[in-house]
């Protein structure tokens, strides 16, 4: 059944009985065409473009726990492309586009708030980098401003303009099509378009193999039993790392805890989403009302799914630095999704050392606004065998060629 | 917040220290080795989920790196020792 | 009818009168009073409105449940939007008001939206708004939140603290109690925390004896002179790693100046959890009424504050606990019916009916009715299908209700303990242990009492120390009746609220369950059910029983959502301590920062540090005084305090061959008494640090890396020596602080600095340096030069600083700011680390490969500089540009662009420009793309800022005397 308004008054009249489910619950069947090990938003837009764009819909989803209950349900829910490099604007405004249109697509309103994203300069130096950060999104065609203190004032007006302020604000800049979307909303809508696709999404289904034979993926293991296919995609975001060791290869990615938290909700104080660049906080507002923030990774690595409170209590001392005014406000909630960094803080796409196995690695604390994105290419490099040409600077080979997107490092910000 | 005993100054909290990633051996001489073995010292890590072995510094006490056998899972220590000390 | 204050009972202070406002309406509670017992003895019903439909909503519960209580209160200054109701300690003065609702909670013009309900199920935003959610959103988030944030700052005052202990008691109930008594016994330092501003737990409410004395009583004397250290009013609120928990200390009463809130990180060796447990409410149908609450709230309003909640009450009830709440209510002197949803009546049933209490077996509350609170409560069958199935309707204000007790798992489960579902007593207990932990799940008050003993028992064993006390002793009380888990009334067609402050029903669960959101993570977020700040602490098990029935699984087969910290809201200030202002990152001050600020310097901070930026005269702009300073320093002299410069002494018979094998330069061959410039290198290749490397002695260097690197270079070079390198013979100090360092620069740098040392200044050449007297104090003069210009860096113990700064004002140099120094150094070609590089930047790209090519050591990052991206031909090079109008200065982080078929294409950026003096005209440094041919070819670039454009010549970077005679004459 379509979901419209028309359709929620149907149901509203005869009690919302007659709503399908979102997704079916298959049992697994021992081979399909492709398989995608991870269902997060990343895996589940990668089956549903499978299908879509491939025509390829003998497809399984294999999630560990509960589909979009990784990464997508943790996060802090931005969307952006305000990217340095030509070739990371053209992968995250990819992605950007795609969200701009995906209610629509999937008939289901992941809530994209286009409120904007707001980077705020404290000192001379950082202001001299914003310009050379708006000056290449421009040059690569993506609509940013760079706005003074006043400017940012009006944005912001509860930000810390005071003359004692730690971190004086004196500009910043914002892409205005980036803003915030409901993650779950992300991660259901796909799943349900690609449920409608025939894509079996297994859920409590863990990988615990792979098959390789002669270097090629043959098929896996998993909790429910074997299951064997034609091509494989990793997505697992956190586990990729562990998943890859199982397949018999590294990659050079590390697994951090990333914290978020969320204040009790109030009524709307903070009309877009705001960085800092002084103490790396992040914060916007939802729908709901609760301010949703974060900064940094933790400190060393972790698989634990929890943010340890001595690292909340900077992440949150940082952003009073920027917003004093949140300082009586409460914390309600404190988690830790798991991420993947590389080196380069820039994913790894495409084939791995194993044939018949492609990657959708590294999105380190960037995934959810790279979802589509994510997805597509994954799709495009299991249906064809070969890079898209968006996604093949992001192949593993560059870190033996050193020709890294290290996106920081272009911001002239050191790691 | 873990408490990291120091092999020198004994049990200290994890604000002290500083995470150093995992050991790698650096291949010498470096000049004789591949692009791709080169990148595997650099970048490409085992990520262990479980036990791992990791090198920190007790950057904001005595100043020393030591090794240290965590679960990456759980958090919990499982042994610190010197360098050079067998493990 | 509405609740009342009774003439006596309760722990209240009937002698000191509290006012307050409600709404604006004077009122008056007493010491004790909670701001919940406050308003309904003062007869408040509505106290908020919910979330989403906008219901009006009363009192619910009486301590961290309460999901309705959601207030706006405002006290001695400081306002706090979302102030839970029950846990504030009323305060003589406080403004109370109701949150969510215009323009009060009894008129709120938004109530209407509750006849929608039946198009806004849950989730109802998935299906609709859509494309054009940017239209919706808007009005949709106005109508979201709770409390309104007033005000642009917050002055409070909060503070961190740390405690080590050798058991943490979490709770101070009987068991908590009885566990910190035990574990002091045996001599164990013992830290006893309880949210509640008075011990006793459930012994303020509930009749108790033990060891002959009123449980209350028992529980005042229980620690007296134990050493245990009690923190009340404080939660326990998140277990970390290690045996650290995270507590919040609630000091609402706390002297302006003081600190409000504590944050508290303990870390014990043995913690006792018992945290109780927390009541839930039967599900029937409009039980968000105003008058419905939790049967254990009501007998502690009563007990606890003297509060009659209501003179004719209906008690609803699956189990026996809620007959002591129906006892007591009628002893008070209300009129009670206490429906029983167990089929055959329990023994405790008699003690009900012999007081007059009508106690109906197999029976349910099937409606209430009321507006703006309950009026009448229909009773009917525990089965019915339909409200017309109601056998009687009874005149009431109140429904008390217990579906039954749910342990505080919360602190275990944090822990990583895993759970059980528990049949017999219908609720989730730990399931195996957490090692070092302990936790008390008592259902009745011996067993709580026998348990927080034996884990005082079991925390002491563990810790090798034997408790030297016997238990407490309470009377046995007789069993009770087995609890009939029942989870909400079997009618279809009418709301029956599980979370309360969100909206959500039974219906939006098996709406859930019909869509297939079936994993309780899943309908936690597709619902919203205990996502409200309550936490769902009243609603979380009902729903996923409901889940469970719903999917046809049984409940731990459904299972049950992670448990997050913080238990209860936690204050961000509180988090953040005093971590702010200058205290979230100290700023670093110059020796001579006094006289600095007396010269009114431009003070900036740059990487922490708080420099002169220029010294502005009156009447200059900054841009004005930089020329100035500039210019005098080529022409004069200048003065400069550079003494954020990094100073590492590096010691040791290895000292050469480890430093060769850290720097990208030779430093082996350098003699004692001269200088290198150097570069630094990170694994990668990249360009981390540049800096003078000084040779001291045959064994000994000093490295001056820049001022915002010297931290990082010594952390570098220390893991490097003690990782790859230990058997090198090297010792690493940073001496930065001892030290304050000024450079005298320019053509009469000599003259005027000569009179002032017996260093022979003529045999010093450039990049050499010596020791000796500056007016007579023992430093060190170094040739060296960051401006171009014949230049000598004086350093002397930093406690001289300032009188030495004094002294070489005197002479008429020119004091030059950083922002000066900038302009000197590009018009050189100097590079800034950090500005004119970046974290791609290898030596190449800035014109050195000498070392690359000429040293044999494999210092660190060598092998990087040879992968296919470093040998690329078209990487990014340092380039002068000289602007083709003279006038206009490049904006640094303008782009150079290439205009090609496709479009526009970035060739480099500029990062450093300004007007030179010395040439008259602009020059800008930056990174091009094949810059260096262009520098031989002539060519010309495009630059880009914002959308305009203009053109610049590549050039040499050095703008200013190429051949180096003022740098060495």
């Amino acid at each position: 059944m379509r979901y419209s308004s028309l359709s929620l008054f149907r149901q509203g009249l005869s009690g919302h009985q007659g709503w399908p489910q979102a997704w079916r619950s298959p049992a697994l069947k021992p081979t399909y065409d492709a398989v995608v090990i991870g269902g997060g938003g990343h895996g589940l837009a990668a089956a549903y473009y499978l299908a879509k764009v491939h025509g390829i819909k003998n497809v399984a989803v294999l999630e560990r726990g509960w589909l979009g209950g990784g990464n997508t349900g943790r996060n802090t829910t931005i969307v952006r492309s305000n990217y340095f490099f030509p070739q990371s604007v053209a992968l995250f405004d990819f992605a950007l586009r795609q969200y701009e249109q995906l209610s629509e697509e999937l008939n289901y309103n992941i809530m994209l708030s286009q409120r904007g994203i707001l980077n705020i300069g404290h000192t001379e130096h950082q202001m001299e980098l914003m310009a050379r950060n708006v000056n290449a999104m421009l040059v690569n065609g993506i609509d940013v401003e760079l706005l003074d203190a006043q400017q940012v004032r009006h944005e912001l007006p509860l930000a810390n303009f005071s003359a004692d302020a730690r971190y004086p604000i004196l500009g910043g800049f914002t892409q205005r099509r980036g803003g915030v979307a409901r993650h779950d909303a992300v991660a259901w809508g796909y799943a349900r378009a690609a449920d409608a696709f025939g894509i079996d999404i297994v859920q409590n289904c863990e990988v615990t193999d792979f098959r390789v034979e002669g270097g090629r993926l043959v098929g896996l293991e998993t909790s429910l039993g074997p299951v064997s296919a034609g091509t494989f995609g990793l997505s697992a975001s956190g586990h990729n790392g562990v998943l890859a060791r199982k397949a018999g290869f590294r990659l050079p990615l590390t697994s951090y805890a990333l914290q978020a938290m969320v204040s009790e909700p109030i009524k709307p104080v903070l009309d877009t989403v705001a960085m800092s660049w002084a103490t790396g906080m992040y914060v916007s507002q939802s729908d709901k009302g609760e301010l949703v923030f974060g900064a940094g990774l933790d400190l060393y690595p972790s698989y634990a799914q929890r943010g340890n409170l001595n690292v909340a209590q900077g992440v949150v001392a940082g952003m009073l630095e920027i917003f004093p005014a949140f300082r009586g406000l409460k914390m309600l909630r404190q988690w830790a999704g798991i991420v993947d960094v590389p080196w380069d803080y820039s994913p790894i796409l495409g084939p791995s050392p194993v044939q018949n196995l492609h990657l959708n690695a590294g999105w380190g604390t960037g995934g959810f606004k790279a979802t589509p994105a994510g997805g597509y290419f994954l799709a495009h490099a299991m249906a064809t065998g070969e890079h898209h040409p968006i996604s093949r600077p992001f192949d593993l080979s560059r870190f033996s060629t050193g020709a890294f997107i290290d996106e920081a490092a272009g911001a002239g910000i050191s790691h | 917040m873990l408490s990291i005993p120091c092999p020198w100054c004994g049990p200290r909290d994890e604000p002290e220290f500083l995470f150093g990633g995992e050991p790698a051996v650096r291949p010498v001489p470096a000049a004789d080795v591949t692009d791709a073995a080169w990148a595997d010292y650099l970048y490409f890590r085992d990520n262990d989920k479980g036990p791992h072995a990791e090198i920190w510094c007790h950057a904001a006490g005595c100043g020393q790196w030591f090794v240290m056998r965590r679960d990456t899972a759980t958090h919990a220590i499982l042994s610190v020792r010197k360098p050079g000390e067998p493990a | 009818m509405t609740a009342r204050r009774l003439s006596q009972g309760g722990r209240i202070d009937r002698t000191k009168p509290l006012p307050f406002t409600w709404h604006g309406t004077a009122m008056t509670g007493f010491a004790g009073d909670t701001v919940a017992s406050a308003l309904l003895a003062n007869g408040v019903k509505i106290v908020g409105r919910s979330f989403k439909y906008h219901r009006a909503r009363g009192i619910f519960g009486a301590w961290v449940e309460e999901p309705n209580g959601i207030l706006d209160l405002e006290y001695n200054g400081a306002h706090d939007p979302n102030a839970r109701a029950t846990t504030v300690q009323l305060q003589a003065g406080m403004a109370a008001r109701g949150v969510n609702a215009r323009p009060d909670v009894d008129r709120d013009i938004y109530r209407g939206i509750d006849l929608l309900n039946r198009f806004l199920p849950a989730g109802f935003y998935y299906k609709t708004f859509f494309p054009n959610w940017h239209r919706y959103e808007p009005r949709i988030r106005a109508m979201a939140g709770l409390g309104r944030l007033r005000g642009d700052t917050d002055a409070r005052h909060f503070e961190n603290r740390s405690a080590l202990a050798d058991v943490l008691v979490v709770g101070a109930g009987p068991a908590g109690l009885a566990a910190a008594r035990a574990a002091s016994s045996a001599g164990l330092s013992v830290i006893l925390a309880d949210d509640r501003a008075e011990i006793g737990g459930s012994l303020l409410w509930n009749d108790a004896t033990i060891d002959g004395y009123a449980g209350i009583d028992w529980a005042a004397h229980a620690l007296v002179n134990s050493g245990v250290r009690i923190l009340s009013r404080t939660t326990v609120f998140g277990a970390y790693d290690d045996g650290a928990f995270g507590l919040l200390e609630c000091r609402a009463t706390a002297p302006t100046g003081w600190a409000e809130d504590r944050l508290w990180t303990v870390r014990a060796r043995q913690t006792i959890l018992a945290p109780g447990a927390i009541e839930r409410p039967l599900v029937f149908p409009h039980n968000d009424r105003p008058g419905v609450m939790l049967a254990a709230a009501a007998l502690n309003y009563l007990r606890q504050y003297g509060v009659l909640v209501g003179d004719e009450v209906v008690v609803a009830t699956n189990n026996d606990s809620a007959y002591a709440t129906a006892l007591a209510l009628r002893e008070a002197g209300a009129t009670v019916t206490l429906a029983d949803v167990r089929p055959a009546l329990p023994d405790v049933a008699h003690a009900a009916q012999s007081v007059g209490i009508r106690v109906l077996a197999n029976s349910v509350v099937l409606n209430t009715v009321g507006s703006g609170g309950v009026r009448l409560v229909d009773i009917g069958p525990a089965d019915a299908a339909s409200p017309r199935d109601a056998t009687m309707r009874v005149p009431a204000s109140v429904v008390a209700t217990s579906g039954g007790f749910s342990p505080a798992v919360h602190l275990h489960s944090q822990s990583r303990g895993k759970l059980r579902w528990d049949e017999s007593r219908a609720a989730f207990l730990p399931a195996g242990t957490v090692a070092n932990q302990h936790f008390v799940a008592a259902d009745t008050l011996a067993e709580a009492i026998a348990q927080g003993h034996g884990a005082g028992i079991a925390a002491a064993t563990a810790l090798g120390r034997t408790v030297t006390i016997a238990p407490p002793t309470t009377p046995t009380a007789p069993q009770a009746d087995p609890i009939r888990p029942y989870w909400c009334v079997p009618i279809k067609g009418v709301r029956q609220w599980l979370d309360l402050q969100n909206d959500v029903t039974v219906k939006d669960v098996r709406l859930a369950a019909r869509e297939n959101y079936s994993s309780v993570e899943h309908l936690k977020r597709y619902t919203t059910l205990g996502m409200a700040t309550d936490q769902g602490k009243t609603s979380n098990v009902n729903g996923l029983a409901l889940l469970a029935t719903a999917t046809g699984q049984t409940i731990p087969q459904v299972g049950t959502t992670t448990f997050r910290p913080p238990y209860t809201p936690v204050t961000l200030g509180a988090l953040a301590g005093m971590r702010h202002g200058a205290l979230y990152a100290p700023w670093r001050h110059l020796p001579a920062h006094a006289e600095h600020a007396a010269l009114n310097a431009d003070m900036r901070e740059y990487g922490n540090w708080w420099r002169p930026a220029c010294y502005k005269r009156p009447g200059e702009t900054a841009a004005d005084a930089i020329q100035r300073e500039a210019a005098a320093a080529r022409r004069s002299a200048g003065l400069f305090d550079g003494s954020s410069l990094g100073k590492i002494i590096v010691d040791g018979p290895d000292a050469a061959a480890f430093l060769n094998l850290m720097y990208y330069n030779e430093v082996a061959n350098l003699k004692p008494g001269r200088l290198r410039y150097v570069l630094l290198l990170r694994e990668n290749g990249v360009v981390y640090d540049d800096g003078v490397v000084a040779r001291i002695g045959p064994g000994r260097y000093q490295l001056s890396p820049s001022s915002s690197h010297t931290a990082g270079v010594l952390a570098m070079l220390e893991a490097w020596h003690q990782t790859e390198y230990p058997s090198l013979r090297v010792a690493l100090h940073d001496v930065t602080s001892a030290w304050a360092t000024f450079a005298l620069s320019g053509p009469d740098s000599r003259n005027l600095l000569a009179p002032m040392t017996d260093i022979e200044l003529t045999a010093l050449p450039h990049m050499a340096f010596a020791d000796g007297t500056i007016l007579g104090i023992a430093g060190r003069i170094a040739r060296v030069s960051f401006t171009g210009e014949r230049s000598y860096e004086i350093s002397v113990p930093a406690s001289y600083g300032p009188s030495l700064w004094r002294a070489l004002l005197q002479t008429d140099a020119t004091p030059y700011g950083i922002e000066s120094l900038s302009v000197l150094r590009a018009e050189k070609g100097y590079i800034l680390i950090g500005t004119d590089t970046d974290g791609m930047t290898l030596p190449d790209d800035l014109g050195i490969s000498g070392p690359l090519r000429a040293k044999k050591v494999d210092f660190v990052g060598k092998r990087s500089l040879t992968t296919p991206d470093a040998l690329r031909l078209d990487r990014r090079q340092f380039v002068g540009l000289l602007p083709l109008d003279p006038h206009a200065v490049p904006h640094v982080g303008s782009h150079a662009i290439e205009r090609t078929a496709t479009g526009v294409r970035s060739l480099g950026w500029v990062t450093s420009a300004c007007h030179s003096p010395a040439l008259g005209r602009s020059i800008a440094l930056g990174m091009i793309e094949r810059g260096r041919a262009l520098i031989e070819s002539g060519g010309e670039v495009e630059l880009f800022h914002l959308g305009k454009t203009s053109r610049a010549k590549i050039v040499s970077p050095v703008f200013y005397d190429a051949a180096g005679e003022k740098l060495h004459g």
